[in-house]
């Protein structure tokens, strides 16, 4: 499968999707970080978490798939919904929350 | 002549297109160097208010500033943090 097919994949299997550098326990950039930490202070209890420093194929696949240069990336039922500023900007307004919320129905 | 332009002054530059009503760009740089991953790209928090973003989305509006800066995104900045704010907001 090419890394496109296979992301188009990750992101419709999974509800919610963070591709990220390092894992939500140890992440290895803080912007990757921040992005887990705002998952779990959303409630979010589970999710597909994807290191991409673990295949170069996905790390420049996914700057591709959403032409968006930078990672983490978060996907919500398969829409992306933008990297770690983003997230935070919507977690501060509830938005965001509102969102995962709606995805666990 | 591009020796003596720092990143910084790029992006002040490119982001010129977009006529910001209001620009602050913060070289955060020197509490990043030498972390894992960092390939020695600068570190930057932009805050950038302007007219073109009114009625985009975030993500739109983040496009827009990563397009103008593709070329530094690849070689001359290794994270930027973006607030972009339209002028009606």
């Amino acid at each position: 499968m090419d890394t496109q097919a296979l992301i188009q994949q990750q992101i419709s299997d999974n509800a919610v999707v963070l591709y990220m550098k390092g894992s939500p326990k140890f992440p290895q950039c803080g912007f990757s970080g921040l992005a887990a930490q705002i998952l779990a202070a959303s409630g979010v209890k589970e999710y597909l978490a994807v290191d991409v420093l673990a295949d170069p194929a996905i790390r420049d696949g996914i700057k591709v798939f959403s032409n968006w240069p930078t990672i983490p990336q978060l996907y919500i039922h398969g829409n992306f919904i933008g990297g770690a500023d983003i997230m935070r900007a919507m977690y501060e307004q509830g938005e965001l929350q509102k969102l995962l919320s709606e995805s666990a129905e | 002549m591009m020796s003596t332009q720092t990143t910084a002054d790029v992006i002040r530059a490119k982001l010129a297109e977009l006529t910001p009503l209001e620009l602050e760009l913060q070289d955060d740089s020197a509490s990043h160097a030498g972390h894992r991953g960092n390939t020695g790209g600068g570190h930057f928090n932009l805050t950038i208010r302007s007219a073109k973003f009114d009625g985009l989305s975030q993500v739109q509006r983040h496009r827009l500033v990563y397009e103008l800066l593709s070329d530094e995104m690849r070689t001359s900045i290794h994270a930027l943090s973006i607030r972009a704010i339209a002028a009606n907001e």
